[in-house]
């Protein structure tokens, strides 16, 4: 790794943390992280994209922030030292919220505290951040943060969509539908519905993608 | 008559996992075989039923606007809760750490048994989770906290050891090649999260 500095910011390799987690290497349908809080929150979509950006902002500073550290952290207390980190990212990103869009804050509720907990942030920081540089750790936690966002808003798109007929609050099916006989299906309201939406997520990737099919 | 409605709420209605999916990181990657999945459940009973009190305490002492005018008066305007979640992961990191090295001491049948499950279930978000519905709900006292810590604790278990049992069962059915695994998993959820939602209104 000693010659970075004469890579380019976004050489070849780099690109690829940014994108694997997008597809192959999704954090959500592949490496099975951070599903906690993914579902609980994707009834809507505005709520699902302030989380998803709340998640890549606390992951991609966390990469970094421990990054940088370490080389000076002993390994026996690692796991102290990023919880503490990422529970003061957290911290902040909880009061942006309340102070800008107190609304969406209020319904995300103990979702937001649960970022701590969330297995991408600690996932990454022990599989990568420990081992790499701030740009490259940047970039990863910028790409698995993307790639659970991914995940989220499509399962809100279609859970809004099919449940309340409306997305980011707008109403987008006619009313002519309702009046020919059209139901919102009160179902993917329900928590049980996020479940089987990433399900079937998960089998159209991996119908497409035959490398990731489990044995 | 509380305790026991809070603690029926805990399991069935607002099970940890049908209803708000946490800890479902190890649900899913622990939930190979039923014995595995026993002793991660028993360990999150375990660690739930001590750390939710023990935040209730730190909450409602020294976090809460105004808990701490135990002090003195001029301590009664002071509201720490911004700190609630730093507090929380910290208390919940060390109690582990105790509980773990107690366990080995004075139960060591037991600490082979929970094994490595209890260092896991310090990120496990159903613990986090449980102090800080803890926190959202504002139980009257701490004996309501540790009944619903005790609950969801179990609600935990019983979520665990079943898609364990079932999963153990499905191993031999022709599930088509890219739902194996984790996709089915899912959706097998998702059913059983529709049948738990069948409790909903129960009240003791």
């Amino acid at each position: 790794m000693s010659t970075t500095a004469a890579e380019p910011l976004f050489s070849k390799k780099n690109k690829k943390l940014l994108s694997d987690p997008l597809n192959d290497n999704n954090p959500i349908t592949v490496q099975v992280l951070g599903i906690c809080s993914a579902l609980a929150i994707t009834v809507q979509l505005k709520q699902a994209v302030v989380m998803a950006l709340s998640v890549i902002a606390v992951v991609a500073c966390s990469n970094v922030i421990i990054s940088l550290i370490r080389n000076m952290v002993p390994n026996r207390v690692r796991i102290i030292v990023q919880l503490v980190i990422v529970a003061a990212l957290v911290i902040l990103v909880d009061q942006i919220l309340k102070a800008f869009v107190y609304d969406v804050s209020k319904q995300l509720s103990v979702f937001v505290g649960l970022i701590i907990t969330n297995c991408i942030v600690m996932g990454r920081l022990e599989a990568f951040a420990l081992g790499n540089k701030p740009w490259p750790s940047f970039l990863d936690g910028i790409g698995n943060g993307l790639g659970y966002g991914v995940i989220l808003v499509i399962v809100a798109f279609f859970r809004e969509l099919l449940g309340s007929g409306k997305i980011w609050g707008f109403k987008l099916i006619p009313n002519s539908f309702y009046e020919a006989g059209y139901f919102n299906n009160g179902l993917m309201i329900l928590p049980p519905m996020a479940l089987i939406t990433v399900g079937i997520i998960i089998w159209v990737q991996r119908s497409r993608n035959k490398k990731l099919i489990e044995k | 008559m509380e305790y026991i409605n809070i603690f029926v709420k805990g399991i069935f209605i607002e099970n940890m996992i049908f209803a708000y999916f946490l800890g479902m990181c190890s649900y899913l990657a622990v939930s190979k075989t039923v014995k595995t999945a026993t002793g991660l459940g028993a360990a999150v009973i375990f660690v739930l039923g001590i750390t939710v009190p023990i935040n209730y305490l730190l909450e409602n002492y020294i976090l809460k606007e105004g808990a701490l005018s135990w002090l003195g008066s001029e301590y009664a305007t002071i509201d720490l809760s911004f700190l609630s979640f730093i507090m929380f992961i910290a208390v919940i990191a060390a109690i582990v750490q105790l509980v773990e090295m107690s366990v080995e001491k004075f139960a060591p049948a037991l600490y082979g048994a929970l094994g490595i499950f209890l260092p896991l279930i310090a990120v496990n978000c159903a613990i986090l989770g449980g102090a800080l519905f803890m926190q959202e709900r504002q139980y009257a006292n701490v004996g309501e906290a540790t009944v619903f810590g005790l609950g969801s604790g179990v609600g935990w278990f019983l979520a665990i050891v079943a898609i364990a049992a079932i999963r153990e069962k499905i191993r031999y059915s022709n599930v088509p090649a890219p739902l194996k695994g984790l996709g089915i998993t899912f959706i097998i959820t998702g059913l059983m999260g529709i049948a738990f939602m069948s409790f909903m209104g129960i009240e003791l």
